[in-house]
C-alpha cells in the first residue's frame, strides 16, 4: 500500500525534473519599446521615445546619463543583465521566445556571428554607418561584421599583451621575452631557480587560445553571411596544433599553472605572486584592479610588454574580448536603436572616464589617437605608458578575426579539450583533432555545409 | 469504506432534498479542489505538455524548425554525452546512497539512545545544512576545498603536506559526494529519528527483560521497525541523485575544467536549452531522464518490496 504515494511522489518529481527544460529566466524588459519601466538609470526627458539597452560596462550609468543629457531625440533605458555568458543566455532565451530582448545589447565581438546567424541582431550599415565609419579602425569594423553586413558598433577592444611582475623578473634576472621560444626559456629559468609558475593555461579561456592560434597564422573559421549555409572549419591545422602543443608542453613541464581564470582561486594566486606573467588583453588591468590586484604588497609591481611572437621580425597582433553595441531584431524602431548604438559610448566625457578610471580600452579613434590617451601613465603599471608602448601599436596592427556562428558550442567544446590538455590526457595535437571532429559534427547537425 | 456507510441509510430512504444536498456537496468539493487544480494545470501540466511538444521538433541554425517525431529521443539514447551522464549519476547514487544511509541512520540511533540537552542541540546542528540552500552550500564548500585559502589545505600545510585537491578531475567525485552527504544526511536523520520516536518503548522493556543487549535491541527491534522510513529515504535519495544538478553546476566555475557541462543529464539538458538554444533537444533529454528515473525507481521498489515480504 505504501508504494502508491511514494510512486506518486516519484512521478511528480520526474515531471518536475522535466520542467527544467522550460523554466527559463526570461528577459527583464517587456518587449523593449517606449513603455520600458525597468531602467536602472533615471530617464531625464520623459516625453522622448525610449530605447532599452543591456550592457555591463562598469561606468555604464555615467555613459547613459551623459547620452540622455545631450540627446533631444531619444532616451536610453539601461539594465545590467549580467556579464558575458549570463547575458547571452538571457538573450538566447528572449530570441527563442520572440520577445523580451532589449533594443540595443552589448555583445563581445566573438559572439556577433552567433546571434547574426539566428537573425537576432540586425545589419546597421544603412542607419548612419557612413557618418561614424572613420571613427573606428578597419580591424575594429571587421570584428563586428559578418561578410558585408555590420552587426555592431565597436566600443572597447582587447589588444593583447603580456602583463608581468617586475619584482619576479628582477629576482630571477630575466627581461620580457619577445618570442614564444624566449618565453619558454625564461619560464624554465625561473622554475630551475625555484621560482613561481610563469603563466597559466586556463581551461575557461578558449578565446585566448583562439587568438594565439590566429597569431600563428591559423584561421579557424571562414564564414560569410552572404552564403550562410557553408562554413569552413580548420581547427587542427599545423599552426593551431603548434600553439596547442606548445602550451601543452609548458603544462607538462610544470612551467605554467592549469587554474581556471577569473576564479577567486586564480586571483588569490595572482595577488600572491604565484604567476610571473599574465597573457592577457588591454582590459585586464581594469579587471584585476576590480578584483583587488595591485593593492597592498603587490602594488606597483606590475608592468606590461608586447605579446611574445612566433617570429619577432614579422609580428602579428591579436585581440581578446572587446565588445560592441548591437541592435536586436526585436527592436521596435531599429533606426532609433541604431542611433543609440552609434552614439551612446562616443562622447568625450564617457570615453575619457572609460579609459582613465575603468581601464576600458577604447576603439573610438577620437580617444585612441588622442595624445592624452597615448601618453597616459597607467597607475596599475606604476606609471608605465602602457598604451603607447604596448596596446596602441597592438590595436593599430590588428586586422580582425573571423568568428564562428556557433560560439557557445565552440567555446564549450574547446574548454573540454583544454581541460584534457591540462589533465595530461591529451596532447595539444590530439586535442586539436578532437575539437575539429566535434565542432564539424555539430556544424553538420546544425545544417551547415562544412567545406 | 466511508462511502458504504454513507450510502446505506440513503438507499433505505431515497428522498429528493437529500439527493440535491449530495449533488451540492459534490460541487462544493470542486470549489475546494479548484485553486490547487488551476495551479497544477497552469504550472505543471501545461508546461509539461508544451515541453513534450517541443521535444518532437528539431531546430537547426540553418534550415529552421522541423517536425521529427521521436528523433530527439533516439538521438538522446544513442548520445554518448547523455549516456555517460546517466552512468555517472548511477555510479554516484550507488556510492552516495549507502553512505548517506549509514551516516543518517547511525546518527539517528545515537541521538535516540542519548537523552540529554546536548542531544537536542546536536540534532539541530546536524539538521542545519538542509536549511542552507544547495547553491550556497556548494559555493561554501568550493571555498573550503580551495587550495590556497581553504582549511583543508591549511591543516595539511601545518604538517608540511599538500592537501588533496577535491576540485581536481580525479577527486571531484568525492568532493561532490561529501557536499551532498553533508546537505542531506541531517534531513534523513530527522525522518529516521521521528520513526524511532514512534516505536512503543514497552518493546524495549520487554526485550531487556528477555536479556537483550542494547546492540541487539538496535538490530532486532529498532531497525526492522523503521524499515518503511528507510525505504522512503532511499527512494527520495535515488530520485534526487539521478537529477543531480545544483552542486556540480555551481562548482563548475571553481573546478578548472574538472566538471564538464554534461556531467549529469540535467546539466546536459540545461546546457542544450539555455546555452546552445536547443530547447527541443533539451526537452527530449529531460523527458528521457524522467523515463530513466521512473525505470530505476520502479525497479528499486520492485526489488525492495520482495525483500520486505521475505523479511516479514
Amino acid at each position: 500500500m505504501k508504494t502508491k504515494p511514494v510512486l506518486a511522489a516519484a512521478l511528480t518529481l520526474v515531471l518536475a525534473g522535466a520542467l527544467v527544460s522550460c523554466a527559463g529566466d526570461g528577459g527583464t524588459n517587456e518587449g523593449g519599446n517606449s513603455e520600458a519601466t525597468n531602467c536602472t538609470n533615471k530617464i531625464q526627458k520623459d516625453d522622448l521615445p525610449v530605447v532599452t539597452m543591456w550592457a555591463w560596462y562598469p561606468n555604464m550609468e555615467l555613459v547613459v546619463d551623459n547620452f540622455n543629457e545631450q540627446n533631444d531625440e531619444v532616451q536610453v533605458c539601461w539594465t545590467n543583465a549580467g556579464q558575458g555568458g549570463d547575458e547571452y543566455d538571457k538573450f538566447q532565451t528572449a530570441i527563442t521566445a520572440g520577445t523580451g530582448a532589449p533594443d540595443v545589447i552589448m555583445i563581445e565581438a566573438d559572439r556577433i556571428p552567433t546571434f547574426q546567424v539566428q537573425e537576432a541582431i540586425v545589419d546597421i550599415s544603412a542607419f548612419g554607418f557612413e557618418d561614424v565609419k572613420d571613427d573606428y579602425s578597419e580591424g575594429a569594423w571587421k570584428d563586428v561584421s559578418v561578410g558585408e553586413g555590420v552587426y555592431g558598433v565597436p566600443v572597447d577592444g582587447g589588444p593583447m599583451g603580456m602583463i608581468y611582475r617586475k619584482d619576479i623578473f628582477e629576482t630571477y634576472g630575466i627581461t620580457p621575452p619577445t618570442t614564444w621560444a624566449e618565453y619558454e626559456a625564461a619560464a624554465q629559468k625561473v622554475k630551475d631557480a625555484g621560482g613561481p609558475l610563469f603563466g597559466d593555461l586556463g581551461a575557461n579561456t578558449p578565446a585566448v587560445m583562439m587568438a594565439l592560434q590566429y597569431q600563428n597564422g591559423a584561421e579557424p573559421f571562414t564564414y560569410d553571411s552572404a552564403n550562410p549555409e557553408s562554413i569552413s572549419i580548420d581547427l587542427n591545422d599545423p599552426a593551431s596544433k603548434e600553439v596547442l602543443d606548445y602550451w601543452a608542453g609548458l603544462v607538462e613541464k610544470g612551467l605554467v599553472g592549469t587554474q581556471d581564470q577569473f576564479t577567486p582561486e586564480y586571483i588569490s594566486g595572482v595577488i600572491g605572486g604565484d604567476y610571473a606573467t599574465y597573457i592577457s588583453a588591454a582590459w585586464a588591468p581594469g579587471y584585476l584592479t576590480g578584483a583587488g590586484v595591485g593593492e597592498g604588497e603587490d602594488a606597483g609591481v606590475w608592468a606590461t610588454a608586447p605579446l611574445p611572437q612566433w617570429d619577432a621580425a614579422d609580428p602579428t597582433f591579436v585581440n581578446w574580448g572587446g565588445s560592441a553595441f548591437s541592435v536586436t531584431s526585436q527592436a521596435s524602431n531599429p533606426e532609433l536603436a541604431a542611433k543609440v548604438a552609434f552614439g551612446v559610448y562616443a562622447d568625450d566625457a564617457s570615453l575619457t572616464d572609460g579609459w582613465q578610471n575603468q581601464v576600458i580600452f577604447p576603439l573610438n579613434l577620437k580617444a585612441l589617437n588622442s595624445p592624452e590617451f597615448e601618453n597616459y601613465e597607467v597607475p596599475f603599471f606604476g606609471g608605465q605608458m602602457a598604451n603607447k608602448e604596448v596596446y596602441v601599436p597592438a590595436a593599430n596592427g590588428y586586422t580582425g578575426m573571423t568568428y564562428t556562428p556557433f560560439g557557445a558550442y565552440y567555446f564549450d567544446a574547446f574548454n573540454e579539450q583544454l581541460a584534457a590538455i591540462n589533465d595530461g590526457s591529451l596532447s595539444g595535437s590530439e586535442a586539436a583533432d578532437a575539437l575539429q571532429d566535434t565542432v564539424v559534427k555539430y556544424a553538420e547537425e546544425q545544417g551547415f555545409t562544412v567545406e | 469504506m466511508t462511502v458504504d456507510l454513507a450510502t446505506r441509510p440513503k438507499a433505505a430512504t431515497p428522498r429528493g432534498p437529500r439527493r440535491r444536498g449530495a449533488i451540492a456537496r459534490g460541487h462544493v468539493g470542486w470549489a475546494f479542489v479548484a485553486p490547487f487544480a488551476i495551479v497544477f494545470f497552469a504550472l505543471l501540466v501545461t508546461p509539461l505538455l508544451y515541453a513534450l511538444y517541443l521535444s518532437l521538433f528539431q531546430k537547426r541554425l540553418i534550415g529552421g524548425t522541423s517536425f521529427v517525431l521521436f528523433d530527439n529521443y533516439i538521438k538522446a539514447f544513442t548520445d554518448p554525452n547523455f549516456l555517460d551522464g546517466i552512468q555517472y549519476v548511477i555510479v554516484f547514487s550507488a556510492v552516495l546512497i549507502p553512505l548517506q544511509m549509514a551516516v543518517s541512520l547511525s546518527v539517528a540511533l545515537i541521538l535516540d539512545a542519548v537523552v540529554t540537552r546536548f542531544a537536542r542541540f546536536s540534532r539541530l546542528m546536524i539538521f542545519l545544512p538542509y536549511a542552507i540552500p544547495a547553491v550556497i552550500g556548494a559555493l561554501m564548500w568550493g571555498f573550503l576545498y580551495s587550495k590556497s585559502f581553504g582549511p583543508i589545505a591549511e591543516i595539511f600545510g601545518m604538517f608540511g603536506a599538500v592537501g588533496p585537491d577535491l576540485l581536481s578531475r580525479d577527486l571531484v567525485f568525492f568532493g561532490l559526494l561529501n557536499i551532498v552527504t553533508w546537505q542531506w544526511a541531517g534531513y534523513y536523520m530527522i525522518i529516521i529519528y521521528a520513526a524511532l520516536q514512534g516505536i512503543d518503548p514497552t518493546l524495549y522493556e520487554a526485550a531487556r527483560i528477555d536479556g537483550a543487549t542494547g546492540w541487539q535491541i538496535t538490530l532486532r527491534i529498532k531497525i526492522p521497525l523503521i524499515a518503511p522510513a528507510l525505504l522512503l529515504i532511499l527512494v527520495f535519495a535515488l530520485i534526487g541523485t539521478l537529477q543531480f544538478f545544483n552542486e556540480p553546476q555551481i562548482l563548475r566555475y571553481l573546478a578548472s575544467g574538472a566538471i564538464p557541462s554534461d556531467l549529469t543529464p540535467n546539466m546536459y539538458a540545461y546546457q542544450q536549452a539555455f546555452a546552445l538554444a536547443n530547447y527541443n533537444y533539451g526537452s527530449a533529454i529531460s523527458f528521457a531522464l524522467g523515463a530513466v528515473v521512473f525505470v530505476c525507481v520502479y525497479l528499486f521498489m520492485f526489488i525492495t518490496r520482495k525483500r520486505g515480504s521475505f523479511l516479514s
